[in-house]
């Protein structure tokens, strides 16, 4: 492999072929190329899906109630459940050990919201400091909704950024800015930003506030948490399970609902969600795989192809060369090195230009769902390496084929 | 130098077989140039390539410079026919992408010579034949005679026992004939040994013995005056 003496003889033959050289290596490159760009789409693919659930906390885990829809210990169905502070506060020594973040959340309904002369049209909502990061708001200005409002039932409030935009326009800032809440001023405090605006036409104040103030009793609407990161994927979505269970099974105790009972006591999982999602990008991974592997195998079968008839083209030469004292191992090797050498230039050729443009491109790539994509290099470059090996045994074939040439028949007159 | 007994050759031709050469005897010593004769279909293209080590006999005994040449390994006869044989052909089969120079030095390659040694020795051998100036140019770029005589100088590159001519003027007009065969003479008066296989009468009578073989046997084996191709130059 390292004979130089043969490395020259290939370069001989490289040089004086260049046309057929070429279109070999620019079935393999393709192949290479059309392969690491399919991965690439697919991490794409995975990142974007990423990041659409970035936007709350990845292990986030979401209570509310409905209504019952079985009977259970004389109790009727359709009970509204409603759940109360006594559950979540319940529920926080309960889980104590699991629960990283916790807040409850109350809807605050049938207020009207001023600023100045100008009437308002966003949700309230009474939340807890935690919050902030079960939500995954960051603030743009000032600051969120700390413990000590939530203790003081203080009058703070605070807007997402939509709301500065369409109704703060004319002031700096809004911090210290007032807005009536069905009557009572409330300061704001801080103005928060989250990924979708949507989410950003909100206004928040401390719980305690909206069930004091705004008659909301003990009620809660819902209960968020985020639980501890672990490392491990499939570990995460095992914890989030097991605590979205417990979680179900007590509230469904203290609101004497049936067990099987998938009505009353409802709980969403950001990561049971994720991972369903991640088994479909798993899946459109295989198939890009899929799709790549093949393009490979023709890429193969083209220059076992084009080899065959470099051999037959050449069946003169290798009858000469035969005649001369070329062992036959060595015409096998000659055809051998050939191919190999082809194939991984052009692979490496394929590798670097789809390498190029995932990076030139990828960063700039703005689709739902699909984003940044780009390949693992050393995935890449071990394909090149297999495709190396192919290039191997696309090239034995024709190869066996030349030292078992005839040279009698080969040097006949034509 | 060259030694044959008995020799027999038969193809196999679908269920018919064809007894090519029954029975070959004939001896070569060393510093001949022998012309084997024959009609078409007589065999001597099957003696040339059992002599050539390109075909296997089916049975008898063949041995050159005392070595015995039977049940080769392909890579043996590999080793041997780059040792001890130089092959000249009728349409000289010089290989079309490289150089005159490139071409004589193909056999040192299969000897594992190192290059630079390689091309010299080739020049060397180029020059012998006449062509130095031509070192550079492709076969495309050369004239027959030209061809031949590259070819001539690739199968003397390895300094084999025995030069092996397979109609080595079948493809050239007289007078280049007579060239090559003037070339070929004084090779041999150097003291190779050559076999020329022809059907050519004036080229058979410039070689120092005449073989005729017909339907696969020695009709005639006689030695001859030699006639020198330089007077026809």
């Amino acid at each position: 492999m390292f004979d130089i003496e043969r490395w020259q003889e290939i370069f001989d033959t490289i040089r004086k072929n260049k046309l057929r050289t070429f279109l070999t290596g620019l079935s393999v490159a393709s192949g290479i190329f059309i392969l690491v760009i399919l991965l690439g789409f697919g991490q794409g693919m995975r990142n974007g899906i990423e990041h659409e659930f970035k936007q709350d906390a990845s292990t986030s885990v979401w209570v509310w109630s409905g209504v019952t829809s079985k009977e259970y210990k004389g109790l009727n169905p359709g009970r509204r459940i409603q759940l109360v502070n006594e559950n979540f506060k319940k529920a926080s020594t309960m889980f104590n050990e699991t629960i990283e973040y916790e807040s409850a959340r109350i809807f605050v309904g049938g207020v009207s919201v001023n600023y100045g002369k100008e009437a308002l049209v966003y949700g309230i909502q009474g939340i807890s400091s935690d919050f902030q990061f079960i939500d995954n708001a960051s603030m743009a200005e000032g600051r969120f909704i700390n413990y000590q409002d939530e203790v003081s039932t203080g009058k703070v409030a605070i807007i997402g950024n939509k709301i500065k935009k369409d109704v703060f326009n004319e002031v700096d800032t809004p911090i210290g800015e007032f807005i009536d809440i069905s009557g009572i001023p409330f300061k704001i405090i801080g103005v928060f930003s989250e990924m979708e605006e949507r989410e950003e036409e909100r206004i928040y104040i401390p719980i305690t506030t909206a069930q004091r103030v705004f008659n909301g009793g003990n009620r809660i609407s819902d209960m968020s948490y985020t639980l501890p990161p672990v490392e491990n994927f499939d570990e995460a979505v095992a914890q989030s399970i097991t605590f979205k269970n417990n979680l179900r099974e007590y509230l469904q105790q203290a609101h004497t609902i049936a067990p099987d009972d998938t009505g009353g006591i409802r709980v969403w999982s950001a990561l049971e969600e994720a991972k369903r999602y991640y088994g479909l990008t798993n899946n459109i991974k295989l198939f890009f795989w899929f799709v790549g592997i093949c393009t490979i195998i023709a890429g193969v079968v083209g220059v076992s192809n084009i080899m065959l008839i470099v051999v037959k083209e050449r069946t003169r030469e290798i009858g000469i060369r035969k005649a001369l004292g070329a062992k036959p191992w060595s015409i096998i090797a000659m055809i051998l090195h050939e191919s190999i050498f082809v194939t991984a230039i052009s692979g490496f050729t394929g590798l670097i230009f789809s390498m190029a443009l995932l990076e030139l491109v990828g960063p700039h790539v703005e689709v739902d769902y699909v984003m940044n994509p780009s390949v693992n290099f050393n995935v890449a470059f071990s394909t090149v390496l297999v495709l190396i090996l192919a290039g191997t045994l696309a090239g034995f074939v024709p190869a066996w084929r030349a030292a078992k040439v005839q040279v009698i028949e080969s040097l006949r007159d034509e | 130098m060259i030694e044959i007994k008995d020799l027999h050759k038969s193809y196999k031709m679908g269920n018919n077989s064809l007894h090519v050469l029954k029975g070959i005897n004939f001896k070569v010593n060393e510093g001949e140039l022998v012309a084997i004769m024959g009609s078409s279909g007589s065999g001597k293209s099957t003696l040339l390539n059992i002599l050539g080590m390109l075909d296997g006999a089916d049975s008898g005994e063949y041995t050159l410079d005392g070595v015995p040449i039977k049940n080769l390994s392909e890579t043996k006869a590999a080793e041997y026919r780059n040792k001890f044989l130089g092959f000249i052909f009728q349409s000289f089969n010089l290989i079309n992408y490289k150089s005159a120079l490139e071409n004589v030095a193909l056999p040192l390659y299969y000897q594992k010579v190192p290059r630079k040694e390689r091309q010299e020795k080739a020049m060397q051998y180029l020059e012998r034949v006449g062509l130095k100036p031509w070192a550079d140019h492709l076969p495309s770029e050369l004239s027959g005679g030209q061809k031949q005589r590259v070819a001539i100088a690739r199968a003397m590159a390895a300094e084999p026992k025995v030069l092996l001519a397979d109609e080595p003027t079948g493809a050239l007009d007289s007078t280049t004939s007579y060239e090559v065969m003037d070339l070929i003479q004084k090779i041999n008066d150097e003291g190779n040994t050559i076999l020329v296989v022809t059907h050519e009468e004036d080229i058979a009578h410039m070689c120092k013995r005449i073989v005729h073989l017909k339907d696969g046997i020695i009709v005639e084996d006689k030695k001859i005056e030699q006639v020198r191709a330089e007077q026809y130059v």
